[in-house]
C-alpha cells in the first residue's frame, strides 16, 4: 500500500540523556555496559524507584534573551541543542536555505508541564500562577517547539507532535512529507521530555513503574524506570550530504485496541513495521539491527518480542535500550533513532542492559550484550498511549 | 511558492451556540438555528466509553463523527490529524493540584487521559482505525498547523484525510494562562482529487517572514474571540458557508497559510 520513499540526508544527530551529553559518552556506555540509571532523587514526594535524570540541567540556565521560556524542559533542550557541534550544523543549514524553508518539527509527551506544577505548588495568596511563572508560553504543549524556534531563529513549519511514547518518532514523517512536497528543503526533527512529577506519579499510579532498575525483556522484569533526554537530527535531500546516514522509511499506524495496552497479538506495531519496510524498498532479511521499544512493562515486552521472533530471521540483532537511559516517554523516539544510526555508524549492537533471562517469546535475534559488526540497515521501534506506533528505517549511504 | 490543493468533503463544528455547520450556516443567514445540548454528543464512542470520556475526548469526537459522517467515507479507513493548542486543561488542572497536595493519590484514569494523543485514541479505538493517528500543537497557530499537516498528508499520501482542531475551556489557574474561555472544535475531511461529494477546493500557500499580516486584530468581544481555534478558524468557517473567499490563517509564530477556497461547479 505505502509506495516506497526517496532516501533523505541525516546530516547531523545528537543525543543527550542520562548516559552524559552528546553521541561519545553514548556510545562509550553502549560500548561498555555503563548503565545510567540511579534511585529517584527527582520527585516532590518519596517514590521508590529508578530514574534517567541528567546531570547538570539544574545549573544551564537559559540565556538572558530567552528568559521567557525558562523552565528545565527548555533547559535539557538548550542543553541537548550545543552537543555534538548541532546548533551550528542547525544555524548553517538556516543560512544556506534561508530560514522559512527550515521545517521545525518536535515531539515531547510533557513539554514544561514541570513549570506548570511548580506554580501549583506556589499559588500566590489570590490562588494564581506566583510572578515568576506568570509565562503563558510555558504553559503550553507548544513550549518547546516555541522555543527552539526562536533559539534557532527558523521561519518554517513549525510544529509538536505528542502522540506519547512515539512523538520524536513520528516528527521523521512529518519532516519527510513537507520535504517532499517542497514545503521546506530541510528539517530540524528531534524531541526532548524531562522528569516531573506528572510521569512519575501518572506512572506510579498505573502500577507500571518498576522498583529496581528496569529489566528490558526479562522473565523478572517488573515495569519502567522514567528517564529523561533530549534528541536533534538534521535532515535534508541526499544531494546536501550524499555520505551521510538516511532516512530510508518510516510507518506509522495505529492499535485501534485500548488507551494504555498493546493490541495482544501486535497488530499496529506490525502495519508500522510493514509500513517502514515498504516505504523503505526493503525485505525483513535486509535488517541488521533493530532498536526495540522494550519499555520492560509485563504486556508491552512480550507483544515485541512475539513480532520480532516471527517477523525476522535470526541474523537481524534486536535490543532495547531503556535499561540504559530508562524510558524516556516522548523523547525515546529521537534517542534511540540516534542509538540506530550509532549501530550504523560505529558497527555496534548494543546488548540488551538488565536483560539475564530472556522471556520466552524472545527469538534467537535479542542481542544480550553489545556485539561488533556491521550494520547496514537499522530500525527503530516507538510505541505510545493511545495505541499510537511508529518504526523508523536508517541505512548507510552506499559506498 | 508551493502550493497544496485539497478538497473539503466533509464539516464538522460544535461550539456552545452552534451545534453542527447547518447551524452555522443558518446563523450567518440571519436564520433561526437550535442550540445545541450542553454537552457534545460524541455518538461515535460506544455508551460506556462516553460516560467516562473527558469533555475533550467529546468535543473532537462530535466534530470528527459529523465530518466523516457528512463525507459519506468509512472512519475506519481515515489517517487522522488531531489539533489542540492546549490539549485537556481540565485534567491538567486536576493533575497540578493533585500533586501539589498528595501526589499519590492521583487518578491513573486522569492520567492515562491527560496526553495530548486521548482524542485520538478514543477515535481509532471506537472507530476500529489502524491508520496513522497523530496528535499535534502549534500554540496559537495550531488550527494553521494542522491543516498544513493533514493536507500535506492527504496529497503525499494521496489519500483522504481527517482533520480535528480543537480546545475545550481552561480551568483554575492554568486557565488564567491559557485564556481561553469555552469550548470549540472544527473537523474537515480532506480528499486528495476531485469527487462527488467535493464541497469546496482548497489551495493552501505558505507566505513567509508574515508577522504583518498575523498581527491580532482588535478585540470585538464576539463568542470566537474566546477560545484560540475558533479565533482562528473564524474567517475560514465564514468561508466555507459562503462558498468562496480568501483567508490567512498562522501556521507558525511567522508563517502564514493562505487559504483560497472556491466551491467546484
Amino acid at each position: 500500500m505505502s509506495v516506497p520513499i526517496h532516501p533523505l540526508a541525516v546530516s547531523s544527530y545528537t543525543a543527550t540523556s542520562a548516559l552524559g551529553l552528546g553521541l561519545e559518552s553514548h556510545l562509550a556506555a553502549l560500548s561498555t555496559g555503563r548503565g545510567g540509571l540511579r534511585e529517584n532523587d527527582f520527585s516532590s514526594a518519596p517514590l521508590a524507584c529508578w530514574i534517567g535524570r541528567v546531570d547538570g540541567v539544574e545549573d544551564a540556565a537559559l540565556p538572558a534573551a530567552h528568559a521567557m521560556w525558562e523552565c528545565r524542559n527548555n533547559r535539557l533542550a538548550w542543553l541537548g541543542l550545543h552537543q555534538d557541534q548541532f546548533i551550528d550544523r542547525a544555524l548553517d543549514a538556516r543560512q544556506r536555505y534561508g530560514a522559512a524553508r527550515v521545517a521545525l518539527v518536535l515531539g515531547t509527551s510533557t513539554a514544561s508541564i514541570g513549570a506548570t506544577e511548580e506554580g501549583y505548588r506556589r499559588l500566590d495568596e489570590a490562588g494564581q500562577m506566583p510572578a515568576e511563572l506568570r509565562r503563558p508560553p510555558i504553559h503550553a504543549p507548544h513550549s518547546l517547539a516555541g522555543f527552539v524556534a526562536e533559539a534557532l531563529g527558523l521561519e518554517g513549519p513549525c510544529l509538536t507532535v505528542s502522540t506519547a511514547c512515539s512523538s520524536s518518532a513520528k516528527v521523521f514523517a512529518t519532516a519527510e512529507r513537507l520535504i517532499r512536497l517542497g514545503l521546506a528543503d530541510a528539517a530540524v526533527v528531534g524531541g526532548v521530555d524531562t522528569l516531573c512529577d506528572s510521569v512519575l506519579f501518572g506512572f506510579n499510579a498505573l502500577e507500571l513503574v518498576s522498583p529496581e532498575p528496569c529489566r528490558p525483556f526479562d522473565q523478572a522484569r517488573h515495569g519502567i524506570s522514567i528517564g529523561e533526554a533530549a534528541g536533534f537530527a538534521l535532515l535534508e535531500r541526499i544531494v546536501a550530504a550524499p555520505d551521510a546516514p538516511r532516512l530510508l522509511g518510516y510507518g506509522e499506524s495505529s492499535d485501534a485496541h485500548h488507551m494504555s495496552t498493546p493490541h495482544p497479538e501486535g497488530l499496529g506495531a506490525e502495519l508500522a513495521l510493514r509500513d517502514a519496510l515498504a516505504r523503505g524498498g526493503l525485505r525483513a532479511e535486509q535488517i541488521d539491527y533493530i532498536n526495540l521499544h522494550g519499555t520492560a512493562s509485563m504486556k508491552n515486552d512480550e507483544v515485541e518480542a512475539a513480532l520480532v521472533a516471527r517477523a525476522f530471521p535470526s541474523t537481524t540483532r534486536a535490543s532495547s535500550t531503556k535499561g540504559y537511559t530508562g524510558h524516556t516517554l516522548g523523547a525515546a523516539g529521537i534517542l534511540e533513532a540516534t542509538f540506530a544510526l550509532l549501530a550504523i555508524r560505529h558497527g555496534l549492537v548494543p546488548g540488551n542492559f538488565g536483560c539475564t533471562h530472556p522471556d520466552e517469546a524472545c527469538g534467537p535475534q535479542l542481542a544480550l550484550v553489545s556485539e561488533r559488526r556491521e550494520v547496514n540497515v537499522a530500525l527503530s521501534n516507538s510505541f505510545g498511549f493511545g495505541g499510537n506506533n511508529a518504526c523508523l528505517a536508517f541505512g548507510r549511504a552506499p559506498a | 511558492m508551493s502550493t497544496l490543493q485539497v478538497h473539503v468533503e466533509g464539516i464538522g463544528l460544535w461550539s456552545p451556540a452552534l451545534g453542527d455547520f447547518a447551524a452555522l450556516r443558518a446563523q450567518l443567514r440571519g436564520e433561526p438555528a437550535d442550540a445545541p445540548a450542553a454537552r457534545p454528543a460524541a455518538a461515535m464512542l460506544p455508551a460506556n466509553e462516553r460516560r467516562r470520556a473527558p469533555e475533550s475526548v467529546l468535543l473532537a469526537v462530535e466534530v470528527a463523527g459529523q465530518a466523516v459522517a457528512m463525507s459519506g467515507l468509512a472512519a475506519s479507513e481515515l489517517p487522522c490529524v488531531f489539533s489542540s493548542a492546549y490539549g485537556d486543561q481540565s485534567i491538567s488542572d486536576y493533575m497540578c493540584a493533585t500533586l501539589a497536595a498528595a501526589p499519590t493519590e492521583l487518578s491513573p484514569t486522569r492520567f492515562h487521559n491527560s496526553v495530548h494523543n486521548a482524542p485520538a485514541g478514543y477515535w481509532t479505538i471506537a472507530t476500529g482505525c489502524h491508520a496513522t493517528s497523530s496528535a499535534i500543537t502549534a500554540g496559537p497557530a495550531s488550527l494553521g498547523a494542522g491543516l498544513l499537516e493533514a493536507a500535506s498528508l492527504c496529497v503525499a499520501e494521496q489519500r483522504p484525510v481527517l482533520l480535528v482542531c480543537s480546545d475545550i475551556a481552561g480551568h483554575g489557574p492554568l486557565g488564567e494562562m491559557t485564556g481561553t474561555r469555552s469550548p470549540f472544535g472544527l473537523a474537515l475531511v480532506l480528499a486528495p482529487t476531485v469527487s462527488p461529494r467535493t464541497l469546496a477546493h482548497l489551495d493552501l500557500g505558505l507566505i513567509p517572514h508574515a508577522e504583518g499580516q498575523l498581527r491580532p486584530t482588535p478585540v470585538t468581544g464576539a463568542w470566537y474571540e474566546t477560545n484560540p481555534i475558533a479565533t482562528s478558524a473564524w474567517p475560514l468557517m465564514q468561508n466555507l458557508v459562503l462558498g468562496e473567499g480568501d483567508c490567512t490563517l498562522a501556521a507558525a509564530e511567522t508563517l502564514a497559510l493562505r487559504v483560497v477556497l472556491e466551491t467546484p461547479v
